[in-house]
């Protein structure tokens, strides 16, 4: 279970999170809504402790993320980044496969290989991406690249920065199934950001709406839509006129 | 008047953090080299960049360098004796100082901007982020690779830079100042003392090291966006060379003071 309390977190004069509190259960699948630049991308490096919260604890299975031992914590992991954050020195192969090839999780090479590109086939790529560098791809292929490295070491946790986004629609649905699928057949937990209504109705169990630096609302996706929430329904629908500025 | 001085005790503080903090970089870098995992792979790459790939611009500026050196030693009053005084200048000048420092100048600007911007470019693009969750600490994957290549390769770019400087001197000596080839370098070899060459194998180590350091530092401090890259580089390279003179004069004065 991931908890998360009060946390506060300010650039310079920017007050992004003002008091976060959201609870995501074991082997439960929760997304992450709101608008651009709330701070959703932050809050999730909060939680893997790669930004440092000004105020507010987090605890993974009643471990502080801050004291917590490094590598023993981050090795239950996996992250999909916005920008997919592949290493373009390396070819595709061995991004998907970098934690198989070295540290605690290291196995041989023709082995690390064959599960790279097992997973990049279920993440819809083709096997003979495998040596191509990241720079050849497109920025959908690349997304689903930083994908298929997220789930390469089968993580318990993992968090999907704007999985589908870039993505056509037949490949949004891949990704969604897949996203599901990790969650109800390998009882991984999933915390997915995400701007599209389609893929949120795929993958939660549970969301929760950041607005101005707080929770607005969370629940079970089935209560999404009579939630009576203002700020929600706003963001549902897709609506200029409401509580959400539409200029911020 | 107050406000001057509370602006000037704000930028010696700031200066004074800022040299806190890369002290404290190159002291986790080196504490790193204790501690396991090692990437041998990711050391070799950058002894082959930092190394190999350096050693043409360093051996022609000291080419240069070293027929220039004998041009004006000889055109500067030494004409007497000329013959003995050239060769032994050149061969003290190259191997003390203008090897070390014109290697160690050379290589800052090639390396520690490249480091920086390559470094500074996974700090924007979340690639050091991804890194870290992949178990990887950037330190030992990213820095310590390029600083240990640096200190160990720059001592021999300037031990081949040395050669090909007094190289060019003898060139120079011997086919417009008519010097006997024979002599010249006899009164090279006599001359050069084995400390003169290891001072400046140890100033091109201190050098290496300030060069991979500061690229490493500034890159992983870098700024958002391809500004912050720009700046990083400018200030990887501005740093380097800076503290590359400031070394050189320190490890002169320790060296040959006495
Ligand atoms: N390292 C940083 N330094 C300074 N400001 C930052 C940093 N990271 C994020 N911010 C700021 O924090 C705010 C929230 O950023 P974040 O990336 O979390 O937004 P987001 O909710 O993920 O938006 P989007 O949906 O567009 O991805 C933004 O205003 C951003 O400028
Ligand atoms: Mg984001």
């Amino acid at each position: 279970m991931i908890q998360l309390t009060d946390i506060h977190k300010t650039f310079g004069s920017n007050h992004v999170l003002r008091g976060v509190n959201l609870e995501i259960a074991k082997g439960s699948s929760m997304v992450i809504i709101g608008g651009s630049g709330t701070g959703k991308s932050v809050l999730l490096k909060c939680i893997l402790g790669l930004v440092h919260p000004d105020q507010g604890t987090i605890m993974v299975d009643g471990q502080n993320v801050e004291t917590a031992s490094r590598d023993p914590f981050l090795a239950r992991f996996g992250m999909l980044f916005q920008g997919a954050a592949l290493f373009d020195s390396l070819p595709v192969w061995q991004n998907v496969a970098f934690r198989l090839l070295r540290g605690s999780l290291k196995r041989p090479k023709t082995e690390a290989r064959e599960i790279a590109i097992e997973k990049l086939r279920r993440v819809g790529l083709k096997p003979d991406v495998a040596d191509k560098f990241p720079a050849e791809l497109s920025g959908g292929m690349q997304k689903r690249v930083g994908l298929a490295r997220a789930i390469a070491a089968d993580p318990e946790i993992i968090f999907f920065d704007e999985p589908t986004t870039g993505l056509d629609p037949i490949m949004s649905g891949v990704i969604n199934d897949l996203i599901r699928e990790i969650v109800t057949e390998m009882g991984a937990t999933a915390m997915t950001i995400t701007h599209d209504m389609t893929s949120v109705r795929a993958i939660a169990d549970n969301i929760a709406m950041i607005h101005e630096g707080v929770v607005q609302w969370t629940g079970p996706v089935a209560q999404m839509d009579a939630s009576g929430n203002p700020y929600l329904d706003q963001f549902i629908h897709g609506r200029a006129e409401g509580p959400i500025a539409a200029v911020r | 008047m107050i406000r001057l001085l509370a602006s000037l005790g704000r930028a010696v503080m700031g200066a004074l953090a800022s040299i806190g903090a890369v002290v404290l970089y190159a002291a986790q870098t080196v504490s790193h080299l204790f501690r396991p995992p090692f990437y041998p792979r990711e050391f070799l790459n950058a002894l082959i960049q930092i190394g190999w790939l350096s050693l043409p611009v360093v051996g022609l500026t000291a080419f240069f360098t070293g027929g220039a050196l004998a041009l004006q030693i000889f055109a500067g009053g030494s004409r007497y004796g000329a013959e003995e005084v050239v060769p032994s200048i050149v061969a003290i000048g190259m191997v003390r100082e203008l090897g070390p420092v014109l290697g160690g100048l050379m290589v800052a600007a090639r390396v520690a901007s490249s480091i920086a911007a390559e470094i500074g470019t996974m700090k924007v693009t979340e690639q050091i982020d991804a890194l870290t969750t992949l178990s990887t600490n950037p330190m030992k994957y990213l820095t310590l690779p390029r600083v240990l290549a640096a200190t160990l390769a720059v001592p021999v770019l300037v031990a081949v830079g040395d050669s090909i400087g007094i190289f060019g001197g003898y060139v120079v000596g011997v086919n417009r100042l008519d010097f006997n080839a024979a002599t010249y370098i006899k009164n090279t070899v006599d001359f050069l003392e084995g400390w003169d060459i290891i001072s400046g194998l140890v100033k091109g180590a201190a050098f290496g090291f300030i060069v991979a350091t500061m690229g490493c530092y500034h890159g992983m401090n870098s700024g958002r966006g391809a500004q912050g890259v720009g700046r990083a580089t400018k200030s990887a390279v501005v740093s380097a060379s800076v503290l590359i003179f400031a070394a050189n004069y320190i490890l002169t004065e320790l060296f040959f003071a006495a």
